[in-house]
């Protein structure tokens, strides 16, 4: 057996959707997307992605792809940066097709900073063209906080329906998402393709102010999803929240055993198994 | 020509990197400057045309959106001097690497042959500071000379350059060749101690003389003859001997006989204090416990977690490299001992980092020595190469503590710990067992080698000097070692190796110097070692610590799987020899034999050294006098205190969630500020089961008795851990030890008293394990932290670090600090005595002397067997450890960790001055609250033990205190945790 696997208490119900999770040159939180997936019902794969290279055709067999959180090729030159040119140009019409497809992406941290670089999201008018970024932190330093975060209710991301808010950890050093321009900004926002923004812990904006908005975010945007709201990528670690003693407060509050990050998996999973299978 | 492509933020837009340097100039060095204009400086020398250099400028280097870039022209603008800082050559350049990599993708061809990309940095500085002062700004605070090289330029100077590079390409450029040479040993004694001193070689006279012995030998004579080897050894022989020999591989102080004579007079001899008190210890512990799978012989120990998986766990220090260049000593430290744990077993995965710090402080007013770095320097150094290795190689961060006292301004230390998890089984066979065997092939996996960290565990062995090398400081480069340990964990999986080793301390020479061992020897030809640049001798590729390397042992059947593998997950793999079963460890270069030394000589052959330590009692510590004054303003200022007040600002900054397996965090509370007592995980998904860790550390009990330094730092490490939900029986522990040289000697005329307090110390470790069943499944030394220039001496106060990992059953039962609801019953667990000396109270009025702490192992044992109870039934709503600050501090950071007011009489406690009860600190205690339904219940457990209720949590947000002699004070909660948070925020 392989050390880490979830010992028999959720079965899996159906092997029918599957999720491929990319591993490799840093990337570091793959166990654990891997983990969430499997527990949402997917049959979830780690991969490497020279071995994805080597056979752009094995994405034909699955549903979800996730880009998981890391430090690809320690974040050197710019967080991000280096696997994104990699993917780019050696994957860029393989997720192209992904893409066209309909199938779904989740973009975690480091993957949300890989997936803005190379221009995958937002995806306006489905071009591939960077016109976001997500830079240092207005305090200059990596920091790891719980944020409370807030859904746009009228979303029509596949991974966040039913998910009004929740409590998430940040762990990030290069997570304030910057529009090019106020354009950027306006389109983002008319569209819905802003779906999670940092809040207070009452639920009001944070408007800025730290450690509400922990990096300085544009618009306090945590999250934004493609035009058609398959693509979702974040900054703060769904995957991170799947048990109620993730959570920092667990021994002084009620909680549901399962943690609120996990909804998000299950959503895919439910999604791709009445639209992708 | 090289290109030069400058990136900087866009006008206008927020630039954090120059507002921190701009920050740290003021803080650190008291120059103040209107402005820094960070810019990052790409130096690619590879040949590119017009439009290749474009593309790469615009589409890897630049981010559209935020920043500004030139290629081959300048940047920067409204400045006033720039200085640009790049590394040495030969120095590990990870972004350099990374970008080179970037730049092949973008061209869609490979780079050359020499081709290559440098990473720079460019601070523009604007502001009233002269040429003078940017020299100072360099070499004080953005750059160490040791690694690093800059230039100074004003704007005129800029313009004269026109955009070209500042800084030489840092190309190493010895053309050297690599030669063989033979050493003389037939000299005079004092030539052999200088020849000792001179190689860096860190062996005493009677080891030298050992060695002389040896080449004497008519049969090793005789052997070499025949083998073609000259009679005198060689430079890699000595070499090899020297690092094989060293007191950091060799451990020759604990293994010493040593004439102890104590404070009566007696006299006796302790043969080894690790087989007399570590190893028996465990042994003595291994009858009670059933969950030791491998302890002392591996990279790091290994225990039972659960019926499919075995934990592994270990420590190591890296002080002397952070000394001398504090980001790179920490980073090699901790993705060194991450190697540990990949190389325990057949491969344990990481899963887990603790950091521990010891630093003078970072306030400290004083003349900073040479060759020394300022404490704020250190500590910030440090903390960012703990912080990077850990972050990037995606291992949490689950506890540590940052620990001041005075004299770690002569050597900082730098504990880094990690925990690692493999399935008990492995492609069918035990993971615990591992073993080259004849015929297996040599391997080399990861990083290539250079001359860094040539002689670290020599240097290590030897006190920080004048001539302490340079070449021992190496900068980590996790993303590499992440690629290897991804890759490893799959070959193992597959089955394709049979034995792994880490390439730490000794590089090549101590890996398969060991791993030859099961075998029974080794070939190893040298020229196939991938250097990072030639012109090493092959003692200096034998012997090079650089980092990110592993070994293992292939079978021939294997090989080619292995390597294609290898291959495919980006990974070097070199085969560089083979096992065998010859006796002997022999070195070849180009086909010729340079070194051949029998394993027997080279792993028994050290001599044992005889000690003398002589214990005298400390002095009768002078009785302190406390009279009660002011409580609050006390209270504040003993929670201001440097080992008292909060580090979040520095624990923040490590990624303590990765892996998705964390229970109870550093911080905690509705704010997530109130500190935590033990880490605690669930590695395994799906699992309740879990492991706490935690740490004990008092280095300011030595002076007093270290017997009781000792015994206070394991008490404190498992009273952290009982606090949280951990129970005695299901606890391990790891020893670290660091000491000032404890050999009686010309330069340590102490030695034989520091070596006494060695002894003493061991036998607190031994009365504290076997009394709370606690094996020792693996430890480390550290016995030459002293520093030394001239007259200039500085030895750290004797110190070790107690590391403890509890299983526990069900994390779901475990319980956190800050206090829960208005109404529950506030206790005190434990007996509170007036024992002041090295408390927190009396270093913050500037007072010596008092009553050391003392544990009492047998009551503390039956306490905490009762809280263990009472946690696992649910009727415990937080409990804390009580450590540096005493009761004072354990009650405010309860009352503010749970945002709640809390009301406490100290009348019922029975000391007679209200200033010893609050901050005693008195040991093996805790503060706990309970819900008054359960009170009854509580107390019951407790039957015939020193617990006392003495308050209750209360809504009203106010910290109020009653006592004797009419004692009634008031603040607000939250002012007390204002005092606890400002002091450090970094």
């Amino acid at each position: 057996m392989t050390e880490g696997q979830p010992r028999g208490r959720r079965k899996v119900q159906t092997v029918s959707v599957r999720a491929i999770v990319l591993t490799g040159f840093g990337i570091n939180c793959d166990n654990e997307t891997q983990s969430a997936l499997k527990r949402a019902g997917a049959a979830a794969e780690r991969i490497h992605l020279n071995d994805i290279i080597d056979d752009v055709s094995r994405l034909d067999a699955y549903h979800i792809f996730a880009v998981p959180g890391g430090f690809s090729f320690g974040d050197d030159i710019a967080s991000g940066k280096i696997l994104a040119n990699r993917l780019r140009y050696k994957l860029g019409d393989a997720l192209r097709k992904w893409i066209d497809d309909g199938k779904l992406m989740i973009a975690i941290c480091n993957g949300f900073q890989v997936l803005v670089k190379m221009g995958i999201l937002p995806l306006f008018d489905g071009e591939f063209a960077r016109v976001t970024t997500l830079t240092h932190n207005d305090s200059g330093r990596f920091e790891n906080r719980w944020v409370h975060l807030k859904t746009d209710p009228a979303t029509r991301c596949v991974w966040l329906k039913g998910v009004e808010g929740l409590p998430l950890p940040v762990r990030h050093g290069e997570g304030k998402f910057v529009p090019q321009d106020d354009a950027v900004l306006r389109r983002l926002q008319a569209d819905g393709q802003v779906v999670l923004r940092y809040v207070k812990p009452d639920g009001s904006p944070a408007a800025g102010v730290f450690p509400w908005n922990p990096n300085g975010a544009i618009d306090d945007i945590a999250g934004v999803c493609d035009p058609e709201g398959r693509i979702l990528g974040l900054m703060p670690h769904p995957e991170a929240f799947v048990d109620r003693t993730n959570h920092p407060t667990w021994t002084r509050s009620a909680l549901p055993d399962e943690g609120a990050g996990l909804q998000l998996f299950r959503n895919a999973v439910e999604y791709a198994r009445t639209n992708l299978v | 020509m090289p290109h030069r492509i400058e990136v900087g933020m866009k006008t206008g837009l927020h630039d954090p990197a120059g507002d921190a340097t701009r920050q740290r100039l003021a803080e650190d060095l008291g120059i103040r400057v209107d402005d820094v204009h960070v810019l990052d400086v790409y130096t690619i020398n590879a040949r590119l045309d017009d439009e290749e250099l474009e593309r790469v400028r615009a589409e890897l280097f630049t981010d559209p959106i935020i920043h500004d870039s030139t290629a081959n022209a300048s940047l920067a603008t409204g400045y006033d001097y720039v200085i640009e800082v790049g590394f040495r050559p030969g120095v590990t350049d990870n972004v350099g690497k990374s970008a080179a990599e970037g730049v092949a993708d973008t061209l869609g061809r490979s780079l050359a042959p020499g081709e290559a990309v440098y990473k720079s940095t460019l601070y523009a500085i604007k502001g009233d500071v002269s040429a003078q002062d940017c020299e100072r700004i360099a070499r004080d605070a953005l750059a160490n000379e040791l690694i690093e090289r800059w230039v100074v330029k004003s704007r005129d100077d800029m313009k004269a350059l026109d955009g070209k590079s500042l800084l030489d390409l840092p190309l190493v450029t010895q053309q050297s060749r690599p030669e063989v040479h033979r050493v003389d040993l037939e000299i005079p004694d004092d030539q052999l101690v200088q020849l000792s001193r001179d190689k860096m070689f860190a062996l005493e006279l009677h080891e030298m003389k050992a060695i002389q012995a040896y080449y004497r030998d008519p049969a090793v004579r005789a052997a070499r003859t025949r083998a073609g080897l000259s009679a005198e050894p060689t430079d890699i022989e000595l070499e090899i001997l020297a690092q094989t020999w060293s007191e950091h591989c060799k451990h020759k102080i604990f293994n010493a006989l040593i004439e102890y004579t104590d404070e009566t007079g007696e006299t006796r001899v302790i043969d080894s204090l690790f087989k007399t008190y570590v190893k028996a210890a465990t042994d003595d512990v291994a009858q009670r416990v059933d969950w030791l799978v491998s302890v002392f012989h591996d990279n790091a120990g290994l225990i039972r977690f659960d019926d499919d998986h075995h934990f592994a766990l270990k420590c190591e220090t890296h002080n002397s490299p952070s000394a001398l260049d504090p980001y790179g000593g920490a980073i090699t430290g901790i993705v060194g001992v991450n190697r540990d744990i990949l190389g325990a077993g057949m491969g344990c995965r990481c899963i887990l980092n603790t950091d521990v710090f010891c630093f003078a402080s970072p306030w400290f007013d004083g003349e900073v020595p040479p060759r020394l770095f300022h404490p704020r320097r250190v500590l910030r150094g440090v903390h960012r190469g703990v912080k990077d290795g850990g972050n990037q190689s995606g291992i949490p961060n689950v506890n540590g503590a940052i620990v001041f006292h005075e004299r770690f301004l002569g050597k900082p230390l730098v504990f880094c710990g990690t925990g690692g998890i493999i399935p008990c089984t492995v492609t069918g066979k035990p993971s615990h067992e591992k073993g080259a065997r004849p015929g297996d092939l040599i391997v080399m996996c990861g990083g290539r080698i250079g001359k860094d960290g040539i002689h670290g565990a020599t240097f290590s062995s030897e006190e920080l000097h004048e001539g302490s090398p340079a070449t021992a400081v190496q900068i980590g480069d996790p993303i590499t070692q992440k690629k290897m340990a991804d890759f490893l964990l799959e070959a193992r999986d597959l089955g394709l190796y049979t034995c792994i080793t880490d390439n730490g301390a000794g590089g090549l020479s101590s890996s398969v110097g060991e791993m030859a061992r099961t075998p029974g020897g080794a070939d190893i030809h040298l020229e196939k070692a991938p250097l990072k640049y030639a012109g090493l001798a092959p003692w200096e590729i034998f012997l090079s610590e650089a980092q990110e390397r592993m070994t293992v042992s292939v079978p021939p059947d294997k090989l080619e799987a292995f390597l294609a593998l290898s291959r495919r997950r980006a990974v070097e793999s070199t085969v560089l020899g083979e096992f065998n079963p010859s006796g002997k460890l022999q070195c070849f270069y180009n086909g010729e034999l340079i070194g051949s030394l029998d394993m027997a000589f080279l792993h028994d052959g050290v001599p044992k050294m005889t000690l003398q330590a002589v214990w005298q009692a400390p002095a009768r510590a002078p009785e302190v006098v406390v009279r009660d004054s002011d409580v609050v303003a006390d209270l504040k200022a003993v929670l201001a205190m440097p080992n008292v007040c909060s580090k979040e600002s520095f624990v923040r900054m490590y990624d303590h969630e990765v892996l998705a397996q964390s229970v109870l965090k550093q911080f905690q509370g509705p704010l997530h500020d109130g500190p935590g007592d033990a880490g605690v995980i669930r590695p395994v998904p799906g699992s309740d089961r879990g492991i706490a860790i935690s740490c004990g550390i008092c280095p300011k009990y030595s002076e007093l008795d270290t017997y009781w330094m000792m015994a206070c730092a394991a008490d404190e490490a498992v009273r952290n851990l009982i606090a949280a939900g951990a129970e005695l029986g299901l606890i391990a522990g790891l020893d670290n030890f660091c000491w000032p040289d404890p050999v009686q000697s010309e330069k340590t005329p102490d030695g034989a008293y520091k070596l006494a307090q060695l002894v003493r110390c061991c036998e607190a470790l031994y009365d504290a394990c076997t009394a709370y069943d606690i094996p020792l499944i693996s430890g480390k030394d550290s016995m030459k932290n002293d520093y030394k220039i001239g007259e200039h001496k500085i030895s750290i106060p004797p110190t070790v670090l107690f590391t403890a990992a509890a299983i526990i059953r069900d994390v779901t039962r475990v319980v956190s600090m800050d206090v829960k609801k208005p109404g529950d019953a506030v206790y005190v667990l434990g007996e509170t005595r007036n024992e002041l000396g090295g408390s927190e109270y009396l270093a913050m009025k500037g007072q010596r002397g008092g009553q050391v702490p003392t544990v009492d192992f047998e009551r503390a044992r039956k306490l905490y067997g009762a809280l263990s109870s009472a946690i696992r039934s649910g009727l415990v709503a937080s409990c804390h450890d009580c450590s540096d600050g005493g009761l004072g501090a354990a009650l405010a950071e309860s009352a503010f960790g749970g945002s709640l007011g809390l009301h406490v009489d100290l009348a019922g406690l029975g000391l007679d001055s209200n200033t010893a009860a609050l901050f005693s600190e008195s040991q093996s205690r805790f503060v706990a609250t309970v819900e008054p339904a359960q009170t009854a219940a509580f107390e019951s457990l407790f039957t015939g033990l020193p617990v006392r209720r003495i308050g209750e949590v209360r809504a009203d947000g106010m910290f109020r205190v009653t006592g004797r002699d009419g004692l009634d004070a008031s603040v607000p909660v939250d002012e007390l945790r204002t005092a606890w948070k400002s002091p450090m925020q970094w």
